[in-house]
């Protein structure tokens, strides 16, 4: 095949261009400065305290935005994904108020809930053949009926108190919840950056991360080559969850009390996150270091709002207007990576 | 008709959907380093056929032999073990993956120790680049979506995968039909190259000017049955498209289109 001189001049461009994280990073940076003007009466760029406030709370974010990527690049959505934080942190609280457990076997039974709504969640699809955007949305529905009538019913209030009257309390949270001593920041933010890391290794690096792309891409053409479409799929819900438990967790730790109603509506700004970071919402295409700017992006508006005096509640239609941007810019990315 | 011998030899091939008859007595005999075509129109039984061959159906009757040992393939898996491979149209690739991805998906060459081993992917675009260069294809850069490839370089990538992990015998099923007439030249090419590396190579294809110039045995299908094995030198192009259109069946449409023509005129 003689070399195509046009490809190759617009090479490095393209490439440049067509990088699933780019439009993120960039975002990012544009939203960075942008409140470094709106909310400079906070200093908002040299004041360690308003830095480790929206790294806070784009940690919230980002922690579950990273397998919510991987399996939304695996074709697959999950809605349950918000709730889970909510059903996990109770569970903990129920485990070590009423049963008085200690909370590092409380924290294990947690997080096997957590692998075992997954595997709910992923079997249900992969034997169904029913969309995940369906069968994850009946999951949402149940565990938040159960996440209200069962706190109810356990403690007469909305929430479960006292969680920090356990034993093992205060080693857990030193693990999963500290502030880090200097600056403010907080121990999650680690927990962000090192599952991101993870994440990203585990997509571009390992041979599980070349299933995920094909089970999201063709999984026809998976299948007929030999890779585990069932499996892959499978997994990638149980991580899903599991990774959520583990953000129920830390926050029950940080809160010392879970609320019923806790982690609902999250669900989709775990997906903005991925689809800002350059996730197709059909499979097959996407970046966790992208999630991780879109995480990034979502938190320094949520709090970038808050620290201009602006009203709070422009929070969504901001949400609402990244998520459009990045729509629109992803279907542009995979026109240019399509044409043949 | 086929004399013992062969890489892969199917004798008396029948198969029944019902009460319909998709193959009856069919035998075909493929030789290592060498082009067999099988041509036939639409229901002629030409999918029957490979689909028997690469393991995806069961014959009712007849038999398979691989190196003069009778096989029995109850799934594909079956007969890749026995290095038979076969390239679907739709080509089993993904079009948002990078070349070298595509490559290797399902073998992916890893290093490291197990929990934490990783793609060798240094390795896995060195042997891309070197296989795709040894069929006569160069790439521009194995990390380029295969979705930007065109339709020949696509099926010449799935040609040298299936080639690379050791298929003997290449069945390649309709590989030209939807590719413009400068592309289809690219791939009769592979086909060539396939077989100077030794692979036996079962071109099923219904359209003889894509054959003729690559075969070096023809068989011709027709309502399932066989019409005979011809090797090259013994028929012509002509004859080739006459055998396959069922004989006069061609001529009688040429002259019913050209009454059509004056009566229209």
């Amino acid at each position: 095949m003689v070399p195509d001189e046009r490809v190759r001049r617009t090479g490095a461009r393209s490439r440049f261009l067509t990088r699933p994280d780019i439009g993120a990073f960039v975002g990012a940076v544009a939203v960075f400065f942008a409140f470094a003007y709106f909310a400079r009466a906070v200093n908002w760029i040299g004041e360690p305290a308003i830095a480790a406030g929206w790294t806070d709370q784009a940690a919230q974010y980002g922690i579950v935005a990273v397998p919510v990527a991987l399996l939304m690049i695996g074709g697959e959505f999950d809605l349950s994904a918000g709730v889970m934080i909510g059903s996990s942190g109770l569970l903990l609280g129920y485990l070590t108020t009423y049963q008085d457990l200690n909370v590092w076997p409380a924290i294990m039974l947690v997080l096997a809930f957590g692998l075992a709504v997954g595997l709910v969640n992923g079997l249900t699809v992969v034997r169904t053949r029913l969309p995940s955007f369906i069968v994850t949305l009946a999951t949402f529905f149940v565990l938040q009926g159960v996440n209200a009538a069962g706190t109810l019913q356990l403690t007469g209030q909305t929430a479960i108190q006292d969680i920090d009257g356990a034993s093992g309390f205060d080693s857990a949270r030193r693990f999963f919840a500290a502030d880090l001593t200097r600056y403010d920041f907080k121990v999650k933010v680690l927990w962000w950056i090192g599952l991101t890391l993870a994440g990203a290794w585990l997509l571009a690096k390992s041979r599980f991360g070349n299933w995920i792309y094909s089970v999201g891409g063709d999984p026809t053409a998976a299948r007929n080559v030999g890779v585990p479409v069932a499996r892959t799929k499978i997994t990638l819900f149980m991580m899903t969850s599991g990774v959520a438990a583990l953000m129920g967790i830390i926050e029950a730790l940080e809160l010392r009390s879970m609320q019923a109603k806790e982690g609902v509506g999250l669900e989709f700004i775990f997906i903005i996150c991925a689809v800002v970071g350059g996730c197709l919402l059909t499979g097959g295409f996407g970046s966790v270091i992208g999630t991780f700017f879109g995480a990034a992006m979502l938190g320094m508006v949520q709090l970038g709002i808050v620290d201009a005096q602006w009203d709070s509640n422009w929070t969504f239609t901001f949400q609402g207007a990244i998520l459009f941007a990045a729509v629109l810019l992803n279907t542009l990315i995979r026109a240019r990576v399509q044409r043949s | 008709m086929t004399a013992p011998g062969g890489l892969l030899r199917a004798s008396g091939i029948s198969k029944y959907y019902g009460h319909i008859v998709a193959l009856k007595d069919v035998s075909v005999q493929v030789e290592a380093g060498s082009v067999t075509c099988i041509l036939g129109d639409n229901g002629a039984g030409k999918s029957s056929f490979i689909k028997i061959l690469s393991g995806v159906h069961q014959q009712d009757e007849g038999r398979l032999f691989v190196d003069d040992v009778e096989v029995r393939f109850t799934s594909p898996r079956d007969a890749r073990a026995c290095g038979i491979a076969t390239v679907y149209q739709d080509l089993a690739m993904v079009p948002l993956m990078s070349i070298w991805r595509n490559f290797f998906l399902g073998a992916e060459p890893r290093k490291g120790i197990p929990p934490l081993s990783r793609l060798d992917s240094a390795a896995a675009k060195r042997i891309v680049r070197d296989e795709l260069q040894g069929m006569g294809i160069d790439i521009r850069d194995p990390d380029q979506p295969v979705g930007t490839l065109s339709g020949g370089e696509r099926q010449s990538v799935a040609i040298a995968r299936a080639v690379y992990f050791g298929a003997r015998v290449l069945i390649l099923d309709e590989p030209t039909s939807a590719l413009g007439v400068k592309q289809a030249g690219v791939v009769l090419k592979y086909i060539l190259q396939a077989r100077r590396r030794g692979v036996a190579v079962v071109f099923i294809t219904h359209n003889p000017h894509h054959a003729y110039p690559v075969g070096d045995r023809f068989v011709i299908l027709n309502r399932g049955q066989s019409l005979g094995t011809f090797a090259r030198g013994e028929i012509d192009r002509q004859e080739l498209v006459r055998l396959m259109a069922g004989g006069r069946e061609l001529l009688e449409l040429e002259h019913e289109l050209e009454e059509m023509q004056t009566a229209g005129s």
